[in-house]
């Protein structure tokens, strides 16, 4: 239950930082940020990386920017900085609804938002914010930098994108529209623990009727996604108990629900059609 | 280096200078370096909470923070509660309440309470029980522990 030896590595800007992960990435070097989902695995000596690269003093990147289009999150901007609204805009309370499902407290003390999407758990709140927001990563390496969609980024189970000498500096997540609605909802069997299944949804009113509907679900299949079937079932109707009861049937048998040793699929199917009926009912509150 | 390497831990206003390799966990350096014998280690993977400590100001897992990290750093333990032979208000509260009964929770308990209400002296019930979620107890069924905070935290607000 200890971790194995590693050599930890200390830099004090993005530049060293991605110079030194450059070099100890082919010896299994990995980046440290939060360490709330590294440092268990490590304990568990699930991980032995031989090298940390600890991005934790690096100048600069605990910041929160606005440029009136996109929030950009820095790569050890913590959960907690979202337990208030970050932003003056629907997406600042969205974020700080979701932060409160992230694990527990002392968690979300240390845990960082762009650790939470490069380490890509498939229950992440994040990763399913990421996605259905459609999210620009910021993956920078010493051969320079490049944004990655949120639709190209995450891959798998834990896996993403980015190349193991490429550390994700900077995510960009766009600014909702005025008045916009939103609504998530979780399933897990404890507090705190990894949801089962997940929902994140936006929408605007235009006369009446839903508008840009986006429905993500999280916690069912490897990785989050927009379910594209549902948001069409959606726009341009009415909020309301019928078109959310249609939606949720949608998504429910649009999703490859995983199993696992306690949960079906057809389990885990139900449990999105619930969340996601229960994430438009909060959206439409 | 993989080789122990010098830091300073301030530890309830004390300096501690230790030799520590990089994988030591904080968790581990208060208790087999520093001595500070009053944190506990449950789980060593984030889970049960009985490590908890406060850096600069901020309720942590100590088992999920590497001792290296907290170089420099204020770190306070359960040993800085009590001030003068008087216990902390929280400690009080439990002790009045009946939050404890094997006390292996409890240190990691009154830490997240305490830095938690310090930084956010106002939250809510509704809050503080989400809060209190974090940590496990197996002895008392949680309930006298919400009854000790909620009442620390009466007094604490100074109502």
């Amino acid at each position: 239950m200890k971790p194995a030896p590693f050599v930890r590595h200390v830099p004090k800007t993005l530049d060293e930082a991605v110079r030194i992960l450059g070099e100890v990435a082919p010896q299994d070097g990995r980046v440290l940020a939060g360490g709330q989902s590294l440092v268990p695995i490590m304990a568990f000596r699930l991980a032995k990386p031989a090298h940390l690269v600890d991005i934790n003093e690096v100048a600069g990147l605990d910041r929160i920017d606005n440029d009136g289009k996109m929030l950009a999150i820095g790569a050890c901007v913590r959960h907690a900085a979202f337990h208030k609204p970050a932003v003056d805009n629907p997406l600042g309370r969205l974020l700080s609804v979701v932060a409160r499902h992230i694990a527990h407290y002392p968690i979300r003390m240390r845990g960082t938002f762009c650790g939470s999407l490069a380490h890509a758990d498939p229950s992440s709140e994040w990763c399913l914010t990421a996605a259905t927001l459609d999210a620009v990563m910021v993956a920078k390496s010493a051969r320079g930098e490049r944004l990655i969609d949120a639709k190209d980024f995450f891959q798998g189970i834990m896996s993403t994108a980015l190349a193991e000498d490429e550390l994700l500096a900077q995510v960009r997540l766009p600014l909702l529209a005025p008045g916009a609605k939103f609504g998530f909802n979780e399933f897990s069997r404890r507090a705190g623990d990894f949801a089962m299944s997940a929902a994140l949804v936006t929408w605007r009113m235009q006369d009446g009727k839903m508008r840009e509907v986006r429905v993500g679900v999280g916690g069912a299949e490897p990785f989050p996604r927009r379910i594209a079937a549902a948001e069409a079932a959606l726009e341009g109707q009415p909020p309301g108990d019928t078109a959310f009861r249609a939606a949720a049937e949608i998504a429910a048998s649009a999703v490859d629900a995983m199993e696992d040793h306690q949960t079906s699929a057809d389990y885990r199917r139900d449990l999105v059609r619930a969340v996601v009926q229960r994430a438009l009912e909060m959206s439409a509150l | 280096m993989t080789e122990k390497t010098p830091i300073t831990l301030t530890v309830n206003g004390r300096n501690y200078t230790i030799a520590v390799e990089p994988r030591r966990t904080l968790a581990d350096a208060i208790r087999e370096d520093c001595g500070l014998t009053g944190t506990h280690i449950g789980c060593e993977h984030g889970v049960c909470g009985a490590c908890t400590v406060l850096v600069d100001g901020e309720p942590v897992r100590s088992c999920l923070m590497f001792a290296a990290q907290a170089d420099g750093k204020q770190i306070r333990t359960v040993e800085g509660l009590a001030k003068d032979g008087e216990l902390h208000v929280m400690q009080q509260a439990f002790m009045d309440h009946h939050g404890l009964q094997c006390g292996f929770c409890t240190p990691g308990f009154l830490m997240l309470a305490v830095g938690v209400l310090e930084r956010e002296p106002d939250i809510s019930d509704e809050d503080l029980l989400d809060v209190l979620s974090s940590n496990l107890c197996r002895c008392t069924g949680y309930q006298n522990i919400v009854k000790a905070v909620r009442a620390a935290a009466k007094e604490m607000r100074g109502q």
